[in-house]
């Protein structure tokens, strides 16, 4: 653990961190920025995650493992996201989400 | 840091602003002794993630192009929400008692990889074998997608 750092401070910055990320959910209408503020979601998870295991039982590496899949499974939501979305610019020259409301064209 | 990722106006600005804070995260992992993890993290998010983000911007847009700014009514509506669930979340952490473990000992990625291939009690095998398949399924996924399918309107 670290130094002169209590659980409480590091629980408080991964709080805070989530909720930057929840605003800039809902707020920001560009499909790109958007994944972004996701990201910024599945990684304020992680350091709880990596928090506790370290702070309340230390002898044991689960959230590490967890860690390890959280961030498989953003690094495949993103690329595969991605390629959708320069997809659909290709379709309607766009990536504000008023203009993709159509499911199928 | 965050924050200006999340209301930066130009887009690839927010970009290097994710890129920051991620990797402040990174530096969390190592001070925490989880040098695999922090590694992990700057190799996936700052090598991988981040270098998608900054194609995608300058495919999809131009690279000085500013973003629309939201109605205010609908940010301040936003921010309250946010500050409550935070209030609500930092209460909750708070008025919790933890039980912080002194004994604290250092992992290596022996111990690391050696959990994940285990098959007995604690065996992470299965979950890493799906992952795997996950993966590969996302590569051939994105692949079919960013190919563009073949005018198939007129079957």
């Amino acid at each position: 653990m670290i130094e002169n750092i209590s659980i409480y401070e590091l629980l408080t910055l991964s709080t805070i961190l989530f909720f930057i990320g929840l605003y800039g959910f809902l707020t920001r209408k560009n499909l790109i920025t958007m994944l972004m503020a996701i990201e910024l979601l599945l990684n304020t998870s992680v350091i709880n995650f990596v928090v506790i295991n370290k702070y309340l039982y230390p002898n044991m590496l689960q959230g590490v493992y967890f860690s390890i899949f959280i961030i498989a499974v953003a690094a495949a939501e993103t690329a595969l996201a991605i390629s959708i979305i320069i997809n659909l610019y290709r379709l309607k020259t766009s990536v504000d989400i008023a203009e993709t409301e159509t499911m199928k064209y | 840091m965050a924050i200006a990722s999340v209301t930066s106006k130009k887009i690839l600005r927010a970009v290097i602003y994710l890129l920051l804070s991620l990797l402040g995260i990174a530096a969390i992992y190592f001070m925490m002794d989880y040098n695999f993890l922090g590694a992990l993290q700057m190799a996936v998010y700052g090598g991988g993630i981040i270098i998608l983000f900054i194609f995608a911007v300058l495919l999809v847009h131009h690279i000085e192009g500013e973003l629309e700014e939201p109605p205010t009514a609908r940010k301040i509506g936003m921010a309250v929400l946010s500050l409550l669930g935070l209030g609500i979340t930092l209460a909750t952490i708070y008025a919790h008692d933890f039980k912080v473990a002194i004994a604290s000992e250092s992992f290596d990625i022996k111990d690391i990889g050696r959990g994940l291939l285990s098959y007995g009690d604690g065996g992470y095998i299965l979950p890493f074998e799906l992952i795997s398949v996950l993966l590969l399924a996302a590569m051939i996924g994105a692949i079919i997608i960013a190919k563009g399918q073949k005018k198939s309107v007129n079957k």
